[in-house]
């Protein structure tokens, strides 16, 4: 019975002309024509995409061939082994690489652990709720705070206050600061990635919040965790205007040897030598060459980030 | 066979004893008044149309309702005498005595042998010997041993649905819990996954007891003992399933079971 009143519905559904056909509701010909327009649409937004992406690579391209030109035979072992100077043909960048990489010393544990820990919390721990998302948005704020700004907040705090003065430790804690709401964004978005149903596997089995976290959250989100942490401490490694504010000196003749030492960096090294070009016009030369050094440490950073992404890569 | 089933089904230890439960999301009251009684070593099928909070009830027997947040409970859960509800009651210790199995396999991605010792190492066990011990028992009672038995350390998403289903009920009988819950453990997996799991449960029972959550009818009266019908967050009736599915005593289990509604 049911059944039959159904099918009848279903037959009326369908409005047919008079000669018993199908119903045409437009007029093919417009839409031939209207299709001629947006075809040609299409063809003017690819070649206005196609000049914007080809506007930023002749940029790029303009900054390797001047970087290239000047950097050319001052890159070579010398330069890279030795010390600074203030003869330019004998000055090198070890100590400014030794100084980038004690800073690095400094930002990576510190970042890592704070960084993670606080996306856990607020992932995992933190009730969803008014005080998770006055966090959330409070980190995002972070992340776009100028740098200058976190330079005075270092020169204030670790420069001044706990007396670090413009040691790596006060550099590497206010670079530290600086890159840490990086890290947190990208360890929550990975542990959000982690699907629920594996936390239920672990969490039936009674693991506790902690083991969960530990067993089946972490070694998930770890190469999302691990990209991100890349990333950002690559941003660290070329941050030059937090370093600046906490008065980094100009020239150093010693290679530092410890955290309380001060150093310079590779990027605010190349800031320094750029200032100086009119007194000393090889300075752009030996500037030139530590942006080389500096933006193949990058490549390489975010190479391996890249790697780390695809081939960790987990499909459920 | 089945008076069988009748005549013991009330003789058997109670292990959940479900009195007046009523369970809210937010506002929306999804469990009303339940009463219910699942006894030791059989098969208590839970059925009842989408939504009528089959899933919200078995996640309720070993409170992975927590993980949800505004739930709120009322009533007694009582297993084997305590309440688990209560705040002397460590939820990670009922967790070890109630295994689940989920509705969609939920192997980790890890080797098919990290994950039957999974819950074995979480509580504390590191022996190899004794690890690999559990995990021959485990999967051989899950039926799975003879096809995996010569890839442990293969990942387990290399296995099919079926399999990844098997080895999930393998991790949770690795920790020897006495209840398996299981909220629809075939309804990912084709006929004869389906079968396979079927048989399994039927073994399983001997040892252990089984609250399978299911909206295959079929599926109810040919493996379980007891069948509970839930009805928009209620109980409508509860009895021997071959009760159930030839002489029901509620007009809403009926017209159910015939096929008028669902
Ligand atoms: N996490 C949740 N939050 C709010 N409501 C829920 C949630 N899970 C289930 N419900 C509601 O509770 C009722 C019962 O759901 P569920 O137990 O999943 O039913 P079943 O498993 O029988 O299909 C449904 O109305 C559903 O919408
Ligand atoms: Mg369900």
């Amino acid at each position: 019975m049911n059944h039959h009143n159904s099918s009848d519905n279903n037959e009326k559904n369908i409005e047919l002309n008079n000669e018993g056909k199908l119903k045409t509701f437009f007029n093919k010909d417009i839409i031939s024509k209207r299709m001629n327009n947006r075809i040609l649409l299409d063809k003017v937004a690819k070649k206005l995409f196609f000049g914007s992406i080809l506007f930023a690579l002749i940029i790029l391209v303009i900054l390797f061939y001047r970087i290239g030109v000047l950097s050319i035979g001052w890159i070579d072992l010398q330069f890279l082994t030795s010390n600074l100077s203030i003869f330019p043909e004998k000055a090198g960048i070890y100590g400014v690489l030794i100084g980038s990489f004690l800073l690095m010393v400094v930002v990576i544990p510190v970042t890592l652990l704070l960084g993670i820990s606080t996306a856990i919390y607020l992932e995992e721990y933190a009730k969803k709720g008014r005080f998770q998302s006055f966090v959330n948005i409070n980190i995002s704020n972070l992340a776009g705070v100028p740098s200058v700004i976190f330079g005075l907040l270092g020169l204030t705090v670790f420069g001044r206050l706990l007396n670090l003065g413009s040691s790596i430790l006060a550099g590497g804690l206010t670079l530290s600061l600086l890159v840490l709401p990086i890290i947190v964004a990208a360890g929550q978005e990975a542990i959000r990635a982690v699907p629920g149903f594996l936390r239920d596997g672990a969490y039936a089995m009674g693991a506790t919040k902690w083991t969960t976290v530990r067993t089946v959250v972490l070694p998930s989100a770890l190469p999302g965790i691990l990209t991100g942490s890349i990333l950002a401490v690559s941003r660290a490694i070329g941050e030059t205007a937090p370093l600046v504010v906490l008065g980094i000196p100009a020239l150093i003749l010693r290679v530092p040897n410890s955290l309380m030492s001060d150093f310079t960096a590779l990027p605010i090294q190349i800031y320094y030598w750029t200032l100086d070009t009119v007194l000393t016009p090889e300075y752009a030369n030996m500037a030139a060459a530590t942006i080389v050094v500096l933006l193949v440490l990058l490549f390489l950073l975010n190479s391996v980030a890249i790697v780390i992404r695809n081939k960790y890569q987990r499909r459920y | 066979m089945l008076n069988e089933k009748n005549n013991n089904h009330h003789q058997n230890n109670i292990v959940y004893d479900v009195k007046k439960l009523n369970l809210w999301y937010g506002d929306v009251l999804a469990l009303k008044d339940i009463n219910l009684t699942i006894r030791e070593n059989q098969v208590t099928a839970i059925i009842g149309p989408s939504g009528c909070g089959k899933s919200t009830f078995i996640k309720t027997l070993n409170r992975m309702v927590d993980n949800i947040p505004a739930v709120r409970t009322s009533g007694e859960v009582l297993y084997y005498g305590t309440n688990i509800f209560s705040d002397t009651l460590r939820v990670e210790e009922l967790r070890t005595s109630v295994g689940m199995v989920f509705q969609k396999p939920n192997p980790f991605p890890k080797s098919i042998y990290e994950n039957v010792v999974y819950g074995p190492k979480i509580h504390g066990i590191s022996d190899k010997k004794i690890l690999s011990e559990i995990t021959e028992t485990s999967l051989k009672s899950a039926s799975l041993w003879e096809e995996v038995k010569d890839r442990l350390h293969a990942n387990a998403y290399g296995l099919s649905g079926g399999q990844q289903q098997r080895l999930c009920i393998a991790r949770s009988l690795a920790i020897q819990p006495q209840v398996l819950l299981m909220d629809e453990p075939t309804s990912a997996l084709d006929p004869i996954a389906t079968n396979k799991i079927e048989e399994l449960i039927n073994e399983l029972k001997k040892y252990y007891t089984i609250v399978i959550v299911t909206h295959n009818m079929q599926q109810a009266a040919r493996i379980s003992d007891i069948t509970s019908f839930f009805l928009s967050g209620e109980v409508i009736e509860t009895d021997a399933t071959q009760k159930i599915f030839t002489n029901p005593n509620d007009k809403k289990t009926e017209d159910y079971i015939t096929g008028k509604f669902g």
